[in-house]
């Protein structure tokens, strides 16, 4: 229960972050998510045993960071509690993949190693992707983006509905979880009968909350269709904006550009 | 002018399990009215308040607005008469922002973008929330939320403005704050409340509900003078009515005089 | 069970992708001509209503942990499937972004593996068929225990087989499965008693609200088949589109970026570019999943030596194109050059946001 109340603060923390006023924050959503996903794409693209290519990509989520002015501290405590699922399964790299591929010296490092590792850093470089898109974009923008961009109104509208309704919900089902922690001693009471009748009444309460919305719906002449408000501008300068990132994570991934740099160094102190 | 009336005519009400909720409630309420619609829990004033826009179909009876029949084919214009806010602002604050929720009536009714941005500005300022405006509705406050759920229904200019328990779970300075502003309304207007002070400042008139059916209906200060009546329908007279607990002295002449 | 981006290779990313997108389509089509529009506030409540339900635990006798309500089957029994994958596929969207539970590319596969198994096949083939048209207590726990495994164990069998295919993890194939299908039975046995008791409770409180779920009956007969062959047309296209590069190409971007520059004809001179090219292109024929590991255990010590041979090869090529004879040469300069890239990644974002606050 603690993790998703926590999860849900972090999410209403990270919300205020769309509040924003950077130049990054005034883009038009839609750059922010197609760059985003071009990023995301250029990433996972690597072959499996690439460490040091993915490594330069790191410019991105730091340069969006500054230019946006996110807490950094809040950002990577966010993507430092990796998906445990990518952990668990990463894992078995280096027991499956024990070819040396690398040697330093007396160190050997087997191919599972390096793979595991390039897995964890795209998983950090991934997620954190998702982190920053909706830190300086905010969700409500990325739906209507996405909207714009071909996704269906009654999922965009789903999205937006439910996204309002978690705020509301968690915290009625964290009264009643507490009232029920309050009243069992240990783990009494804390079985599958109290259970289904909690969560059985928080639908039922849950159903007529639709119900009532329903209704509010209604007597503000909803008639099944939802209006767009707002537009904003893909302008000249959400195109530099895409066109520079693309272009350099494009570049990023042909060229290694951590192996030229090293070779260069290397090569100046042999 | 003729829009701003309200009547209601033998309501009936039977829930499908079963149970009547009102049983034969009529009454007539007229331009610019402000009446409060009290009465103990279970009364009837929710499935009551129902009716007028619509949510609810009677059993029998029938509800007037303005001289039109309520049904399905009018149910359209009578909604955009009657601006209805409800007990939580919660269930009327489903969209991401202020601006987005005080726009969607507007947007519904077919307004151009620009003169939807203007009366969202205008009514925002109105209720004074004109900063809320970019905020999704879960950063707000009680208070903040009760005004902006206000706006979204003023934005679509109605004539009759209903509301279920107004004050509920607002703190006092957030009370007394909608309380000023719902005076300064020209609208018709009617309430259901528990809060009876705030139903003996704002409303000269009074519906009492027990049981499914009007067993008053009269001058605010005469029905709360009425002991006897408010007994029997589990009420008690406002506490500004009530003795000073210091002094136990009983102040009801006083403030009927300085109502007059 | 969520996919994650850091496992999958973008053909199998951007497939699932094009998979769900397609459902999603077609599914908010039909939500649109066939549902009352009060489902629509009914959907985003039901979906908020998930992630509360999952902060309510119960104590599972014995074990010692405990469990809570998954989604996906509950949502289609209230819902119908349509509406369901909708709302699954929101409550996927809201974890991607802010839960960091996956990602935005292995988005697609989570919407797939945890909407469509349960909405279309788990639902309306096992849990309708066995409740028939007069629930009882009973059935309703049958029906639920059976169906909530069978969705499970066909989600979990479509991450083993979506991270196989995308060739990150090395873990083969049957190990996988030796592992995924045992964790989600245990979880689909308890999520399906958790789901049968909700259920229930809520048929004996308000009958009417299980009634109307299961009379909307999705109109045109075979919805499982309408949207299998929605599935299978899109997945058909893109995949043979995706894998038509990806087959030879690690992932599309390099081939298509050859083929508009026409980098590939120019004869470059002996060194800089043309070698470059040249250690480019070996290392596309590496290729991560085709042709690479055999998910079989056994025949795993044997099939890596030969199979090493290409990354040697390649090592090789590059050490060339590096101008370095050897490799623990090129290891370190990698080693070197990534840390001091991360280095100035830091440093570039450290004087821009320096120049930030004094702007």
């Amino acid at each position: 229960m603690a993790s998703i109340q926590n999860a849900v603060l972090d999410l209403k923390n990270l919300d205020l972050l769309a509040n924003g006023n950077s130049a990054i924050h005034r883009l038009d959503a839609r750059a922010k998510v197609l760059i985003t996903l071009v990023f995301i794409l250029c990433v996972v693209s690597n072959n499996r045993y690439e460490l040091t290519t993915l490594l330069p990509f790191f410019i991105f989520p730091v340069v969006m960071i500054s230019l946006a002015d996110l807490p950094p501290l809040f950002i990577l405590r966010k993507i430092i509690l990796l998906c445990p699922f990518v952990v668990a399964v990463g894992i078995f790299n280096p027991v499956f993949d024990q070819v040396i591929l690398l040697q330093i010296g007396p160190l050997g490092i087997s191919g599972g190693w390096i793979s595991f590792a390039s897995i964890l850093v795209r998983s950090i470089l991934t997620v954190g992707a998702a982190f920053i898109l909706v830190g300086v974009t905010g969700f409500t923008a990325v739906c209507q983006a996405l909207e714009r961009l071909g996704m269906p109104q009654v999922f965009a509208v789903q999205l937006l509905f439910l996204y309002r309704y978690i705020f509301v919900l968690t915290e009625e089902s964290g009264r009643a979880s507490r009232a029920r922690e309050l009243r069992s001693c240990g783990k009494k009471g804390q079985g599958i009968g109290s259970y289904s009748s909690m969560v059985g009444h928080l639908l039922l309460r849950t159903w007529q909350r639709a119900e009532r919305i329903h209704m509010a719906m209604l007597a503000r002449g909803f008639t099944g269709e939802f209006h767009a408000s707002r537009q904003s501008r893909f302008g000249a300068s959400e195109i530099r904006f895409v066109l520079a990132w693309s272009t350099l994570f494009i570049f990023l991934r042909l060229q290694n550009v951590s192996q030229l740099l090293g070779s260069l160094i290397t090569g100046l102190f042999p | 002018m003729s829009h701003h009336i309200v009547e209601v005519k033998n309501l009936r009400h039977v829930y499908p399990d079963g149970t009547a909720a009102l049983k034969d409630v009529s009454f007539i309420i007229t331009h610019g009215e402000s009446v409060g619609i009290i009465g103990a829990n279970g009364a009837g004033k929710s499935t009551l308040l129902q009716h007028l826009n619509g949510c609810l179909e009677p059993s029998s009876g029938a509800i007037h607005i303005g001289h039109t029949p309520l049904s399905k084919g009018t149910l359209p214009d009578i909604r955009r008469t009657i601006g209805m806010v409800f007990q939580d602002p919660d269930d009327q604050l489903f969209m991401p922002t202020v601006f987005d929720d005080v726009a969607f009536g507007p947007l519904n009714l077919g307004y151009t973008p620009a003169d939807v941005e203007q009366r969202v500005t205008d009514v925002l300022e109105l209720v004074g929330a004109g900063h809320l405006r970019d905020k999704p509705p879960y950063h707000l406050s009680g208070g903040e939320k009760k005004r902006v759920a206000i706006a979204t229904v003023l934005s679509m200019s109605p004539d009759i403005l209903v509301m279920d328990e107004p004050t509920n779970g607002l703190d006092p300075f957030a009370r007394r704050q909608l309380m000023k502003l719902l005076r300064d309304f020209k609208h018709t207007r009617i309430f259901t409340s528990h809060d009876l002070d705030m139903v003996l400042e704002l409303c000269e008139r009074v519906i009492v509900l027990h049981e499914g059916e009007v067993w008053a209906d009269g001058p605010a200060l005469e029905i709360f003078n009425n002991d006897k009546l408010l007994a029997e329908c589990r009420l008690e007279k406002p506490f500004s009515m009530q003795g000073c607990p210091v002094c136990r002295k009983q102040k009801q002449d006083i403030f009927s005089e300085s109502q007059e | 069970m969520h996919m994650a981006d850091a496992l999958l290779s973008p053909a199998v990313g951007g497939t699932l992708w094009a998979a769900s997108a397609g459902t999603i389509a077609y599914c908010s089509s039909k939500v649109r001509k066939d549902i009352d529009d009060s489902k629509i506030p009914l959907m985003g409540v039901l979906g908020a209503f998930i992630f509360a339900a999952q902060m309510i635990n119960f104590s599972i006798p014995v074990t010692g942990s405990s469990g809570h309500l998954g989604g996906g089957l509950i949502l289609t029994i209230l819902l119908g499937p349509y509406a369901a994958f909708l709302t699954i596929a929101s409550v996927l969207v809201v974890q991607a972004l802010f839960f960091a539970d996956g990602g935005l590319l292995a988005l697609g596969c989570n919407i797939f593996n945890l909407g469509f198994f349960p909405a279309f096949i788990a639902s309306p083939f096992i849990y309708k068929k066995i409740i028939g048209n007069r629930p009882t207590a009973t059935k309703i726990s049958v029906a639920s225990v059976l169906a909530a495994i069978a969705g499970l164990q066909m989600g979990a069998l479509s991450v083993v087989l979506e991270t196989v295919s995308s060739g990150i993890s090395s873990l083969p194939f049957s190990t996988f499965v030796a592992m995924m299908l045992p964790i989600h039975l245990a979880i689909g046995i308890v999520e399906g008693l958790v789901t049968a008791s909700v259920v229930s409770f809520v048929y004996k409180a308000r009958p009417e609200i299980m009634n109307s779920a299961l009379e909307a009956r999705p109109i045109g007969n075979h919805p499982v088949r309408n949207i299998a062959a929605v599935f299978l047309a899109v997945t058909v296209v893109t995949g043979g589109f995706v894998s038509r590069f990806a087959s030879n190409n690690p992932d599309g971007l390099e081939w298509s970026i050859t083929k508009v520059t026409g980098l590939e004809e120019l004869k470059a001179p002996e060194q800089g570019l043309h070698v470059a090219l040249n250690a480019l292109q070996e290392r596309i024929a590496f290729l991560p999943g085709y042709s690479f590991r055999k998910p079989d255990q056994k025949t795993k010590i044997e099939a890596s030596k030969p199979e090493t041979a290409p990354t040697d090869q390649i090592k090789q090529t590059e050490q060339k194109a590096d101008d370095q004879k050897n490799p623990v040469a090129t290891g370190i300069a990698g080693l070197v050059g990534g840390t001091i890239s991360l280095g100035l990644a830091l440093l570039i974002g450290y004087i821009l946001k320096r120049k930030h606050r004094t702007e």
